[in-house]
């Protein structure tokens, strides 16, 4: 197991393993049910260009925050496997698959990020530990889709700590647990 | 006499201190459960969490950024003295709240899915009432998050089924997985009416978490076996207490509802008048 302190832009040069624990600095982006659901709907209806482009070239990060006067108050992450269904889509068409949420995600979409990408489990519930490391709102899209749902690009500092519970390879903590 | 303007100012204080720290018998055993575990993520999740909730009390800030559907438990002494609808006085501490605590708006209506954006909304907040002997209202709030609510169960199984009620839990445990943010607590309600039951499960949440008794104490070294830990990442603290409420039931019934709730177990009383 490593613990390492990593740059967002410089993650894909690490060989991170399952089990490792990763503490993420530079941008990333919310997304949950609502805008997985317009995501995955604009693609299919070929417009694409039309979907916030960062869902597409930095970690996204499944959240829905809370927020007073502009300023992150609370924000932990949501469970993932209510975005099961949409993620592949997305991940398809991203330049950085990686997914930070909690309690894992299906088959489906660990398979598209096999030899790509990363699922990071950020402890679920510590939302006022994760709003000490955003240190900024970049930007809002989709803000129509209301406080939790909509997207949001933060500029975190030593986001973390951030599991790395399904790796490139294919290692899956949530199934390797359940066959112990 | 209760005024309307004290019941409401308290009920505000009441919601903040429910959103921004946990009761000592919660903190407690999490406390006691990073101690006894063994294996090293499900330790670092433990730590993170005790962190967290130590960051959100000195910074009077929402433990998590789901701040709940408030669940307002009322017990109105017979002999209270107050003039004003405490209904009404609920939902307007509850708007109150959520701008100065803040809560997240999260209550939408269940078809249109549109965000009433004060967190009240039709039979929200949600009130269960009790008149009791006395002369006091004793207010409970419990804000319940959707992780682990959306994992919660209600089964009418058959009255030859009584032996397989720990069977049924640990099934709805195994199944919610990582969801419900483990390691979590569950409140289990057994018999009364279809209704009665899945209150009784609710209620149960609100008791000393440190106390539980054999049959309580089974189910839990069962869960404990799982290896579902922290998070869902492994480990043996997957759940941290057991509480089961009974209730007199049809004799051709038997309703087991089983009410997850996080590790995050929030709730907060106090007593009016």
């Amino acid at each position: 197991m490593k613990k390492l302190k990593l740059n967002i832009e410089k993650i894909f040069g690490y060989d991170l393993n399952a089990g490792d624990i990763v503490y993420l600095s530079g941008d990333i982006v919310t997304a949950r049910d609502k805008a997985h659901l317009r995501a995955v709907k604009l693609i299919k209806e070929n417009k694409i260009e039309e979907v916030p482009t960062e869902l597409f070239h930095l970690p996204i990060y499944h959240c829905g925050p809370l927020i007073k006067n502009s300023k992150v108050v609370s924000a932990g992450p949501t469970t993932s496997a209510r975005m099961n269904e949409y993620a592949p889509l997305i991940l398809e068409f991203s330049k950085c698959p990686i997914i930070i949420g909690k309690g894992g995600m299906n088959e489906g979409v660990v398979k598209k990020l096999e030899g790509r990408g990363y699922y990071l489990s950020f402890p679920g519930g510590a939302g006022a530990l994760a709003a000490e490391c955003i240190k900024e709102i970049k930007k809002i899209y989709w803000s129509d889709l209301g406080m939790a749902e909509a997207v949001y690009v933060f500029r975190v500092e030593n986001f973390g700590p951030c599991i790395v519970a399904i790796d490139k390879k294919g290692r899956n903590l949530y199934v390797e647990r359940s066959q112990k | 006499m209760v005024s309307r303007n004290e019941f409401v100012n308290t009920l505000v204080d009441l919601i903040m201190k429910a959103e921004t720290e946990l009761s000592k018998d919660v903190l407690e055993v999490i406390k006691k459960a990073e101690k006894e575990e063994e294996y090293e993520i499900a330790k670092v999740v433990l730590q993170t969490i005790i962190k967290n909730v130590e960051v959100a009390l000195e910074r009077r800030i929402p433990i998590c950024q789901d701040t709940g559907i408030l669940v307002f438990f009322l017990d109105v002494g017979i002999d209270a003295k107050y003039n004003f609808d405490i209904y009404d006085a609920i939902r307007e501490a509850t708007r109150i709240a959520t701008k100065e605590v803040p809560l997240r708006p999260n209550a939408v209506h269940p078809i249109t899915r549109v965000n009433s954006g004060d967190n009240t909304g039709i039979y929200v907040p949600v009130v269960h009432t009790s008149v009791v002997e006395g002369d006091e209202i004793k207010v409970t709030v419990m804000p319940k998050g959707a992780g682990s609510e959306n994992v919660s169960k209600l089964m009418m199984l058959l009255p030859g089924e009584v032996e397989k009620i720990p069977e049924y839990v640990v099934e709805v445990i195994r199944n919610a997985g990582g969801k419900p943010c483990p390691p979590v607590f569950v409140g289990v309600g057994i018999g009364g009416t279809f209704d009665e039951c899945a209150v009784l499960s609710k209620k149960a949440l609100l008791r000393d978490v440190r106390y539980m008794n054999d049959f309580e104490r089974k189910i839990l070294d069962m869960l404990n076996s799982l290896n579902i830990g922290p998070m869902g990442l492994g480990g043996k603290t997957t759940a941290l207490s057991v509480l089961v409420e009974t209730a007199h039931c049809h004799t051709a019934s038997l309703p087991l509802a089983i009410n997850v709730q996080c590790w995050a177990n929030r709730r907060a009383s106090t007593i009016l008048g």
